[in-house]
């Protein structure tokens, strides 16, 4: 056991699986927040594109989205997201749009968590925000969105470690991380059952912290009412 | 809502005791909750300086005309001008009117997130664009006036209810508005924290502060109110001076009300 272990290079598979998750968290938070302000908006054209979005993305197969983003504006679209000419860059563009389709995707799971974290404010805030003469973009920044992302701490730490375990679906464009090298060393050696634990003990690692961190800090920042 | 309908803006229509030098007018404003006809056409002046008190039995209509007024509430006919500026509709024109129109709330509505002070600086800050340092000194005599200064870094959550109004009536005085509305402010106190509220309302009014108060506290009416507004079935159904109210009121309604709030 010990010598597949030496003879695979695991801890680099499952750093390139830190790696897409962590950019395609940061692409996730980003996009999702733009989409929960947009389906709170009181302009209708706003929250029907919003709701559109997360319609659309969260009923796609995550597996589709990403051999998509490869095959269509890549493959036909020709659109690179490296420099053509550098060595690595079919492996680049691989691992770039796989987290461009993470971030895409859970973006609609972000902006639904945030959503529920709105629910939590109360609708006087906001009156009262508006009340003293914010706008509403000044009412979102200063009243709404800090109460509405501390209530959704808790959904988001979830989606957060699904997006963790989602990354092994970057496998099916070929990005080396741990769950394709697990196929690999599966493929190769004997011991499939002790390689599979090995694997899956290396996600619990990396999204366990993640949950207790996430749940401390919602207790942490509850807004007492 | 520039479409007055013509039946309802007759000058005639108004109240006949209209101040000279009007802060508030509401001029034939109507509006429903599906079938509800919860404003039937409401026309009322209010003052510079003057207090009004709006009492009513529950539905009759005045926590939404009192919510009208900064536009909390659409209205669907009808004009609400403040200090000679008709309400605008909606962006930020509406939002420089609402920081001259000071509300608190039956609920409070303190930004549970932020501190006594944030609370009190946040309106100064980003709609008045005050320097920090200007806004906590400004801060610091508001809530010394209403009497929380010692809670001033706690959060809402940790002050009774009766200290949460009072910080909420400072963070509207923060906005140093033309007029202050008063939705029920102490409907949701505890019996021995009515006072401390009142008394700061009452200081306010002598300091000769534009005020609608929607509230049931008849002793607050007496002491404070230059007029009693008395709605029932989303109508005003009579005013009058709290004096002329309370002794000699004419309508049947106001009568009924009356006899059933005083004689427990």
């Amino acid at each position: 056991m010990l010598d597949i272990l030496e003879k695979y290079d695991i801890l680099g598979a499952f750093w390139m699986t830190i790696r897409l998750a962590f950019f395609s968290a940061i692409g996730a938070l980003v996009i999702g927040t733009v989409l929960a302000v947009m389906r709170v908006s009181p302009v209708a054209i706003l929250r029907r594109l919003g709701a559109f979005y997360v319609n659309t993305v969260r009923n796609t197969p995550l597996t589709l989205l990403i051999f998509f983003s490869i095959a269509g504006p890549y493959y036909i679209l020709q659109i690179s997201l490296t420099d053509k000419n550098s060595p690595t860059a079919l492996v680049d563009n691989g691992i770039r749009w796989a987290i461009v389709a993470l971030a895409v995707y859970h973006a609609a799971f972000v902006c639904e968590a945030l959503r529920s974290g709105v629910n939590t404010v109360p609708l006087g805030q906001a009156e009262a925000a508006r009340s003293i003469g914010l706008t509403f973009g000044q009412s979102l920044r200063e009243v709404i969105l800090p109460q509405a992302f501390r209530g959704a701490v808790a959904p988001l730490g979830s989606v957060l470690i699904a997006l963790t375990k989602n990354t092994t679906v970057a496998s099916v464009i070929g990005v080396a991380e741990a769950s394709l090298l697990m196929s690999e060393i599966i493929e190769n050696e004997t011991a499939s059952v002790t390689v599979f634990l090995v694997f899956a003990l290396g996600f619990v690692v990396l999204t366990l912290p993640v949950g207790v961190f996430f749940t401390s800090l919602s207790r942490r920042l509850a807004v007492k009412r | 809502m520039d479409d007055v309908n013509p039946d309802t803006a007759a000058p005639s229509d108004r109240t006949p005791d209209t101040p000279r030098d009007p802060m508030v007018v509401i001029d034939g404003v109507n509006k429903h909750f599906g079938d509800l006809h919860v404003l039937r056409d409401i026309n009322l002046t209010v003052g510079k300086g003057e207090v009004v008190v709006v009492l009513g039995p529950s539905g009759s209509g005045k926590s939404t005309l009192c919510r009208a007024i900064n536009r909390l509430e659409t209205i669907e006919s009808g004009t609400i001008s403040i200090d000679g500026k008709a309400l605008p509709e909606e962006g930020k024109p509406l939002a420089q009117l609402r920081a001259d129109v000071g509300m608190v709330f039956q609920s409070f509505n303190l930004f549970a997130h932020k501190t006594i002070r944030d609370n009190v600086t946040l309106g100064p800050i980003k709609v008045r664009k005050k320097s920090k340092s200007d806004a906590d000194q400004q801060a610091t005599d508001l809530l010394k006036r209403v009497g929380v200064e010692a809670q001033a870094d706690k959060y809402p959550a940790q002050l009774s209810g009766g200290q949460q109004q009072r910080v909420a009536i400072a963070r509207s005085l923060a906005m140093g508005p033309k007029v202050m509305l008063f939705d029920e402010p102490t409907s949701a106190l505890d019996p021995e924290m009515v006072n401390e509220v009142l008394d700061v309302m009452v200081g306010l009014a002598k300091e000769g502060m534009t005020m609608i108060v929607v509230t049931h506290e008849m002793g607050f009416a007496r002491k404070a109110a230059d007029r009693v507004v008395f709605m029932a079935d989303g109508q005003i159904v009579e005013t009058g001076t709290p004096q002329e109210f309370f002794t000699h009121p004419k309508s049947d309604r106001a009568k009924d009300f009356l006899g059933k709030i005083l004689t427990h």
